[in-house]
C-alpha cells in the first residue's frame, strides 16, 4: 500500500502556526515579488479569490473581504516542510518527498496494521509537533493514493482527513467521483483530448483498452492507467540522491529590453545554480539559459528562446557558469523584445569528485579554492557579500516583499514573543 | 514509536541519524608517527544535544515582561519549546490566549484549567469557554544572557 500525505494549504498553514489569529480567517500568500496569489486558506477560496490572481487587481477586494495578504516566506516554509518530512520518515523507511508539502510513503509489510489508526496517528503527530494540518490518502498504488488524498481533502469534516481505498468497490466509487482533469499527471492538454473522447471521470479512463492507451498516448499514460486500475506501475522514486537538475528561473517585476539588464539577471541566476551545485557537492556538464517575453501581452512581439551550453569537463565554478550563461544571452537575445522572464538550468549533474578527468582540462584549478572561500564568506556574512562584477552590486533587485512575516524558525531575532 | 496490532505484535521503526558518517582527518596522513591525540578525539559538547530532545517539534520564543520571574523567566530570555510534550499540571506552557502568546504555569484541576503567573503582581487567569485558548507548546529550557 501507498500513503500520500499532503499538507493542507501549506503556506497559509505555516503562517498560522506562528500567528494563530489567522486561524479560521481568510489568508492569501503572494508569489515572489508580491505578484499574484499562489496559496490561500479554504476561507479565502470560499470568498472567491482565484488562484493566480494578480494582487494589484484584487487589492480592493481583499481589503473589503478582510483577507490577510502576505508575501511568501520561503525560509519559514522550507524549515516547516523539513520538520513535516522528517516526522513522516518515522512512519515508513520508504519515503519519497514529492514536493515541499507532500510525500509518498510506501507501506510494505503493513498487512496486519490497522491503516486507519496509523493514518490517524500520522495526522495527529504532525499537527501536534508542527501545527500543520495534513490529509492522508492510502491505496494500493501511488496514483490511487493521490485520488484517495483528494477525497479525504474534499470534505475533511466527514473524512477526518483520511481516505483509504482498500476494496474494489471503494476504488470504483472513488474513480467515478474523480474528474479526469483532477487525476495526477493529467495536464490541461491531455484533459481536453480525453474529454473529446467522452472520458469524463478517472473511471472512464480505466475502462479504455490498454492497447489503445499505449497506441494513442504514451507509456506514461499506460502506467497511469494501470496504477488507477490498482496494478502498481509507478514506483517510489529515490529522492535521497542529489538533484538531477537545478534551476533558477524568475519572472521580473517589470519587463526588460536592455541586454545588460538581462545579462545581469542571468549571471545572478547562474551564480545561484553554482552555489546550489557546490552545496550538494556536485558539478554539471550542461547549462541552459532561457529567455521569455510576456505571453499575456498578446499585442507585443513575442520571443521565447533557450540556449544550451555543454562543458568539456564538469564544473561548479561560479566564474565558468556565469560567463557561459552571459555568452549564451548574447547569442539568443533579440533587441526590441520586452523580456519578462529568464532562467538558468544546470543539468548533467555528477558528483564533484567522481568524474572522468580530462587531460586537456580547461578550467583553472584555482577556481575551486576560490569558490570555497566565497561560499564561506557569503555564509558567514549572509546577504551575499561577494559577487561577480557583472552582477548588480547595489542590490537593486531585492525581491518585493512588502508583507513578509518574520523568519520565526530560522532567525533568532524573529522568534515569537510571549508575555 | 510503536503501533498496536491485533496480534499483540509491537513494531518499532528505526531512528534515522543524520550523521554523515566518515570523519575527515585534517591532520593529513604522514609516514611518521601519528598524533597521539587523534585517538582521544571526542565530539564537542553540543547545546542542541543538551537542550533539545525532539528537533522536529522544538521551537524558540522570546520572553517579554515580568509575569514569570519567580520561575526564572526574565524579560528577553530565550525559551526552548517542545510541542511534542503532553501538557499536564505544573508544566510551564506557551499558550495562545485571546489573540496573544503568553507563558504561564499550567494548573489543571479536574475539568478546570488555570494559568498561573510566577509574580505576585499578576493575576491568575481562569480559562473559560469564552476564551480563545490553545496550548501551543511546553517550555523545556530557558536560555539567558548574563
Amino acid at each position: 500500500m501507498f500513503a500520500l500525505v499532503d499538507c493542507n494549504n501549506f503556506y497559509a498553514s505555516c503562517e498560522r502556526v506562528f500567528n494563530p489569529n489567522l486561524q479560521g480567517k481568510p489568508v492569501a500568500i503572494l508569489s515572489n515579488n508580491d505578484g499574484c496569489v499562489i496559496s490561500m486558506s479554504d476561507e479565502a477560496k470560499k470568498i472567491g479569490l482565484p488562484f493566480g490572481a494578480p494582487i494589484f487587481k484584487w487589492e480592493e477586494f481583499c481589503k473589503q473581504q478582510n483577507i490577510s495578504v502576505l508575501s511568501s516566506n520561503y525560509p519559514l516554509y522550507g524549515d516547516m516542510s523539513e520538520r513535516v518530512m522528517k516526522i513522516l520518515a518515522q512512519f515508513s523507511p520508504d519515503i519519497e518527498v514529492y514536493s515541499v508539502d507532500e510525500s509518498f510513503l510506501e507501506l510494505k509489510g503493513f498487512d496486519n496494521i490497522n491503516l486507519e489508526a496509523y493514518a490517524t496517528k500520522i495526522r495527529s503527530r504532525i499537527l501536534q509537533w508542527t501545527g500543520i494540518p495534513v490529509c492522508v490518502g492510502i491505496a494500493p498504488t501511488k496514483a490511487l493514493s493521490k485520488v484517495a488524498n483528494k477525497i479525504a481533502r474534499s470534505n475533511i469534516k466527514q473524512s477526518k482527513g483520511i481516505c483509504i481505498i482498500d476494496s474494489e468497490e471503494k476504488r470504483v466509487l472513488a474513480l467515478k467521483w474523480t474528474k479526469i482533469g483532477k487525476v495526477w499527471g493529467i495536464g490541461r492538454r491531455l484533459k481536453t483530448r480525453l474529454e473529446t473522447k467522452g472520458i469524463i471521470t478517472a473511471f472512464d479512463f480505466t475502462q479504455l483498452a490498454s492497447s489503445l492507451v499505449l497506441k494513442e498516448f504514451s507509456i506514461v499514460e499506460w502506467r497511469l492507467q494501470k496504477d488507477l486500475q490498482g496494478i502498481s506501475k509507478i514506483l517510489l522514486e529515490d529522492t535521497t540522491s542529489s538533484k538531477k537538475m537545478i534551476a533558477t528561473t524568475r519572472s521580473f517585476e517589470r519587463t526588460f529590453s536592455n541586454i545588460h539588464d538581462i545579462k545581469e539577471r542571468v549571471s545572478t541566476f547562474a551564480t545561484s545554480c553554482a552555489e546550489k551545485l557546490r552545496k550538494q557537492n556536485s558539478s554539471c556538464y550542461m547549462l541552459i539559459v532561457m529567455l521569455r517575453s510576456d505571453r499575456h501581452k498578446k499585442d507585443e512581439a513575442q520571443h521565447s528562446v533557450s540556449k544550451t551550453v555543454v562543458f568539456s569537463n564538469p564544473t561548479n565554478s561560479t566564474l565558468t557558469l556565469s560567463s557561459a550563461a552571459v555568452k549564451a544571452v548574447s547569442t539568443i537575445f533579440k533587441s526590441g523584445i520586452k523580456y519578462k522572464r529568464a532562467g538558468v538550468i544546470v543539468t548533467g549533474i555528477v558528483a564533484e569528485d567522481n568524474y572522468q578527468l580530462d587531460l586537456f582540462s580547461t578550467e583553472n584549478p584555482k577556481h575551486k579554492p576560490l569558490m570555497q572561500a566565497i561560499d564561506k564568506l557569503n555564509r558567514t556574512f549572509k546577504a551575499d557579500k561577494i559577487k561577480l562584477a557583472n552582477q548588480d552590486l547595489k542590490r537593486t533587485w531585492k525581491m518585493r516583499q512588502e508583507r513578509l512575516s518574520p523568519k520565526y524558525t530560522t532567525n533568532i531575532n524573529d522568534v515569537i514573543t510571549v508575555k | 514509536m510503536t503501533v498496536e496490532t491485533p496480534k499483540n505484535l509491537t513494531f518499532f521503526t528505526p531512528e534515522f541519524s543524520k550523521n554523515e558518517g566518515t570523519i575527515f582527518i585534517d591532520t593529513g596522513i604522514s609516514a611518521g608517527f601519528p598524533s597521539p591525540a587523534d585517538d582521544f578525539r571526542e565530539t564537542r559538547i553540543s547545546l542542541d544535544d543538551e537542550l533539545i530532545s525532539n528537533r522536529e517539534a522544538t521551537f524558540f520564543a522570546k520572553v517579554s515582561g515580568q509575569s514569570m520571574i519567580g520561575a526564572g523567566l526574565d524579560d528577553k530570555d530565550l525559551l526552548v519549546i517542545d510541542r511534542s510534550i503532553e501538557p499536564t499540571n505544573n508544566k510551564i506552557a506557551v499558550c495562545f490566549l485571546d489573540g496573544e502568546f503568553t507563558v504561564k504555569r499550567l494548573r489543571v484541576q479536574g475539568e478546570e484549567v488555570w494559568l498561573q503567573p510566577e509574580n505576585p503582581n499578576y493575576p491568575i487567569i481562569k480559562i473559560t469557554e469564552d476564551n480563545n485558548f490553545v496550548i501551543w507548546g511546553i517550555v523545556t529550557s530557558v536560555i539567558k544572557k548574563v
